[in-house]
């Protein structure tokens, strides 16, 4: 199905909670095998003893002061609640 | 060759002999609410007992467009516990994601350290049951493994039809404190715990309040045959939401574990949930291996270096810990183990203490440690006061336990005169003055009363006389009551040992 | 004839406000007006409310009346992104997932820009997510570009180009993960800047890839956009990768920065897969600063056939998180066919996402996945040091680099189809958000076929004057963005 053979779509889909119908899945394996064989060229790239760049410019120590402040009504944290009750937001039940 | 397989024989049946005995292994992780004013990651108030989403924001609610901010303050909370127990603090130390979808977690993903914790190793010691109430237990130090800082989920109830979310819990900060799988018993979980907590409390970095989800513990259990390295299945048990439950629920756990083996089933690897009220517990089912973190590094937040000076600030401002204190009461105060034990593990209390001997003087330690362990809990916990609330001052105390060894008032008068300054922050002369309780009976008047009383109990006399000490409190009884309480116990002694010796 | 009152230029516009010949009233209904004519041709905004921007265009004109305007953008009528909140005003992010959602709060951005006494005027439209360079992303139109209906603004920020370059707004806001607001300022003949990361504040900016997102003006002069940097650029301390930085007056530097400049021209960004015509129109450009007395300077960029592969791995990475917030619990789309908890996720997140996100969402999570991450995240973090390494090695011998902006003029709505070769449409941007520069598209020309065609001008770290500034002097010198569409 794929080009390549190691992206276990319905895995990945899966971590991602996104359903795939099996059009979508065919399409997509294709398309981002493709990707993923254009970018196996970093394979060539000589990163021995290189750091990783998390930030393009790392500074340390980024903090505020512990000073609370007021945040949202309970009405605006509710305001696009696809479902609410008692304040909270409501799903189906969870079962663990 | 057939040396070396008799030899193996030999071995696995030595093995099968000892395999009746079994040893548990148990590693904690903790969770524990910091208590700062704000979230972790952006400054809306944090708290408990709120009504329900009324503690959000657009960071808390992970809003499109929203960015963290760390909190100042629980980073200077998770490197004092660090100090507090032993742990090395990284130098540097960052932020991962870890991503799991579920509802209490709004973002889908956790603010976490990975693998840069901020604080490494580390010991929690901890204290096994004496052999009896007034002996110390033995003392052992228990290894962490980590503690790092992450955020709390909201909170989820479930209803007959759905599931309510309240994201005023989202975002608190919590401390994970990861043990070493090195505690072998229900006992020493127990007492892991209550040094925690009460390390916790001295800091001021949480109440650990379980009750209120302030500490929440989750532990891995397994058992192995006595003398065997390589440690068993682990069971990792949930919901134990009090410290008697982390104990019954890991006793329980071994107990288990050694049925299933001994009938000769095997132990599956597998979470379970404690249900503290009816002593059981049951699989959770969970799909293990459907679990891949994806853990890497937050580009929205930036790493923390923590320097020398910053940990010489916090280690300034730690408190002695609670055992090292227990020590020092011990060997500088000559307190019994008993008093000291009530005295240390509150913090306001042992520092209400020391703040009155230093009033008093060292000899009068131990007279201080007993009204405050006695009389002062006492009439606290009688008058529904804490300690800070309390009108009765150290200064109070001591001015009432030096009238005593002046032998100005009596012990007995000086139970009075305490309840008199609790009640209402009167001074204790100021009481003894106003209510003339000072005990001013001259030698001659005590005396007399002291002749009467011998005179009346001829058989009291003849007794101590034959031999029997004991029988001279019959005789002070009526001495005390012709003073109205106030002779001095000790002058009374003396003077009628001194008249019944003529 | 004179330049229509809402294609002329954001300062000239601010001087006639300050004079008196022109009230905020009258500019923000010219904007209607000629929203009104061209948008159903455009496409170009989500959504607008003439009234609410007549409401403050009023307030704008009594504060002047009273002598206290709040600055050269006060009653200017100014188009965000879709990705940019504002509080009370849908936020869609061009997306199913957000169609009714609307935000309780405001962006930085959107505070500085009310606080400059702007007319907040449309949410201009956007691939979806950020995720894209066509437009045709979005999940509710397809913005076309006004200098040619049947091809695409370019995207992600298309929506904020054409409007601009449409004569809907005098100036707009958009977003550069990778190019986004660089390759439609070139495709629509306008000027579009991505400042360093770190000067404009991201909080309020839905996220795409954290690590590379700016947020950046779209304007019809060099000297607008320096403007506009003004009002949003700086320190916020809601966005801990917010850098803290003096930020200087852009204007007043074009004046005061003459060069010359030593420009450097990568070898790399002018080989195959060039447009001979983009190609010639930039080889002009070069001439002129050359002519101008600048020195112009080959130089290397070695690791930039590798930026491509590092974008989509690191982008798509940080993608797949920052976009697992839309879940269908608290404020997104929820499917109506969700029966339990796993219903709520997996069908929402199908029917809430276009394709091109769920693409990207599914490819960010395999490079995270367990066993791969070495292999892809961690290495693509380690060729990005070498791709920064790159750009800062050539700023000890340059100023600044001057590149295309894009290998083509804009290309037909519907031409291009495989991702691959979309992607490919960001191989001269890409660079610079990895390096985290600062990058801007210049108008540079025309094709024969009469579409624009961009020069893009990178700078160093936090040097938006130098940059402003040597970009000013081509574009004070060229009259490009007055050669306005036929509509």
């Amino acid at each position: 199905m794929s080009n390549t053979p190691d992206l276990n779509i319905d895995r990945v889909a899966e971590l991602a909670r996104i359903a795939l119908t099996p059009e979508e899945k065919t399409a997509y394996a294709a398309q981002l095998g493709e990707v993923l064989k254009h970018v196996e060229q970093l394979k060539q790239v000589n990163v021995d003893g290189v750091e990783p760049t998390a930030h393009a410019f790392s500074v340390e120590n980024v903090w505020a002061d512990d000073v609370a402040q007021t945040g949202l009504s309970a009405e605006d944290a509710l305001r696009n609640a696809p479902a609410q009750r008692q304040g909270m937001i409501a799903v189906p039940k969870v079962v663990d | 060759m057939f040396q070396y397989a008799g030899y193996s024989l030999l071995a696995t049946h030595y093995s099968l002999l000892k395999i009746m005995n079994y040893e548990a292994v148990i590693g904690l992780e903790v969770h524990v609410q910091v208590k700062t004013a704000s979230k972790i990651f952006t400054r809306v108030g944090q708290g408990y007992g709120h009504e329900e989403n009324t503690l959000t924001d657009p960071v808390v609610l992970a809003l499109p467009g929203a960015l963290p901010v760390m909190n100042k303050a629980a980073l200077d909370a998770i490197i004092k516990s660090g100090l507090m127990l032993h742990c090395e603090i990284a130098d540097v130390c960052k932020w991962d994601r870890k991503n799991y979808f579920y509802p209490d977690s709004p973002k889908n993903y956790q603010i976490t350290q990975f693998d840069q914790p901020i604080c490494i190793g580390g010991e929690v010691e901890i204290e096994l049951p004496g052999e009896a109430r007034n002996v110390m237990g033995e003392h052992k130090k228990i290894p962490l493994t980590r503690i790092h800082q992450e955020e709390d989920v909201g909170k989820l109830t479930h209803f007959a039809h759905d599931s309510l979310v309240d994201y005023n819990r989202a975002g608190t900060p919590l401390m994970e404190i990861v043990s070493d799988p090195a505690i072998a018993s229900a006992e020493e979980a127990y007492a892991f715990l209550t040094t925690l907590r009460t390390t916790m409390v001295y800091a001021g970095i949480s109440d650990c309040d379980m009750e209120k989800g302030q500490m929440r513990c989750d532990a891995n259990i397994s058992i192995r045959p006595v003398g065997q390295e390589e440690l068993g299945v682990k069971v990792e048990l949930k919901n134990l939401n009090s410290i008697s439950y982390v104990r019954d629920g890991i006793s329980h756990e071994i107990k288990r574990q050694k049925a299933v083996l001994k009938a000769g089933g095997t132990i599956v690897q597998e979470t379970r949930d404690f249900d503290g009220i009816t002593g059981t517990s049951q699989s959770l089912r969970t799909k293990e291996d459907a679990h891949d973190y994806r853990y890497f590094p937050d580009p929205d937040l930036m790493p923390v270096r923590v320097d020398q000076a910053w940990k010489d600030r916090l280690a300034a401002e730690c408190p002695e810990r609670p055992f090292d204190k227990q020590r020092r009461f011990m060997a500088a105060y000559d307190l019994p183990y008993t008093i000291t034990s009530v005295l240390v593990p509150d913090r306001e209390l042992s520092d209400w203490f020391e703040a009155t001997v230093a009033i008093a003087g060292k000899p009068q330690a131990q007279a201080v440690g007993n009204w405050i362990a006695n009389d002062l809990l006492r009439d606290l916990g009688a008058a529904n006061v804490s300690l800070a609330d309390a009108k009765i001052t150290p200064a109070h105390l001591a001015e009432l336990v030096g009238l005593i060894e002046a032998g100005t008032i009596t012990k007995q008068i000086a139970r009075e005169v305490f309840t008199e300054s609790f009640g209402s922050g009167e001074t204790p002369s100021a009481v003894v003055e106003r209510k003339g309780l000072k005990d001013d009976t001259n030698s001659d008047e005590l005396e007399q009363w002291c002749r009467d009383a011998i005179a009346g109990n001829d058989k009291a006399r003849e007794q101590f006389l034959g031999g029997k000490d004991g029988a001279i409190n019959a005789m002070k009884g009526p001495v005390m009551k012709a003073s109205r309480g106030k002779a001095n116990p000790k002058l009374v002694d003396e003077t009628l040992r001194r008249l019944l010796a003529e | 004839m004179s330049t229509p009152l809402t294609f002329q230029t954001l300062s000239g516009i601010a001087d006639q406000l300050a004079s008196g010949a022109l009230t905020s009233v009258q500019l923000t209904q010219a904007v209607i007006d000629q929203t009104a004519a061209v948008e159903s041709r455009v496409n170009a905004l989500l959504s607008h409310d003439a009234a609410d921007a007549l409401a403050h265009a009023q307030a704008s004109d009594e504060r002047r009346a009273a002598g206290k305007p709040l600055g050269p953008l006060d009653g200017i009528p100014i188009a965000l992104k879709d990705v940019i909140a504002v509080r009370d005003q849908p936020l869609t992010a061009g997306s199913k997932m957000l169609e009714k959602f609307v935000s309780p709060y405001d962006a930085t951005v959107t505070i500085k820009l009310k606080e400059a006494g702007v007319v907040l005027w449309g949410r201009a439209n956007c691939d979806e997510f950020a995720m894209g360079s066509s437009t045709e992303n979005s999940a509710f139109k397809t913005t076309a570009n006004p200098y040619d209906l049947a091809r695409v603004p370019g995207g992600s920020s298309g929506g904020s180009a054409a409007a601009l370059a449409a004569g809907e707004a005098i100036a707009t806001l958009g977003s550069d993960t990778g190019g986004s607001i660089r390759q439609p300022a070139a495709f629509c003949n306008v000027v579009g800047l991505k400042p360093t990361y770190g000067l404009i504040s991201r909080y309020g900016l839905a996220a795409y890839a954290s690590s590379l997102d700016q947020i950046g003006p779209f304007t019809r002069t060099v000297e607008d956009a320096a403007i506009v940097l003004g009002a949003i650029a700086g320190h916020d301390h809601r966005d801990s990768t917010s850098f803290k930085t003096p930020i200087p007056d852009y204007r007043a530097a074009l004046q005061e920065k003459k060069g010359p400049w030593k420009l450097g021209i990568p070898k790399e960004y002018f080989g195959e897969g060039l447009d001979p015509e983009v190609g010639a129109a930039i080889e002009k450009a070069i001439e002129f600063y050359r002519q101008a007395g600048c020195e112009i300077k080959e130089v290397s960029l070695p690791h930039t056939e590798y930026c491509l592969s590092t974008y989509y791995i690191i982008a798509t990475a940080e993608a797949s998180s920052n976009l697992a917030r839309y879940d269908g619990v608290r404020y997104t789309h929820r499917s109506p066919d969700a029966k339990n908890i796993e219903d709520v996720y997996f069908k929402s997140r199908s029917e809430g996402f276009g394709d091109e996100v769920k693409r990207r969402i599914i490819l960010g999570t395999y490079v995270l996945s367990s066993g791969y991450y070495d292999a892809y995240y961690l290495r693509a973090q380690k060729v990005r040091t070498l791709i920064r390494q790159d750009f800062l090695k050539a700023y000890e011998e340059v100023d600044a680099i001057l590149t295309p902006t894009t290998p083509t003029p804009a290309f037909k709505i519907g031409e291009t189809t495989d991702p691959l070769s979309m992607y490919l449409q960001d191989i001269y941007t890409v660079g610079v958000n990895l390096a985290g520069l600062p990058g801007i598209s210049v108008p540079a020309g025309f094709t024969d076929e009469g579409l624009p065609i961009g020069m893009q001008l990178i700078g160093q770290p936090y040097q938006e004057s130098d940059l402003l500034a040597i970009a000013h002097t081509y574009d004070s010198a060229h009259d490009w963005s007055g050669r306005l569409p036929e509509l």
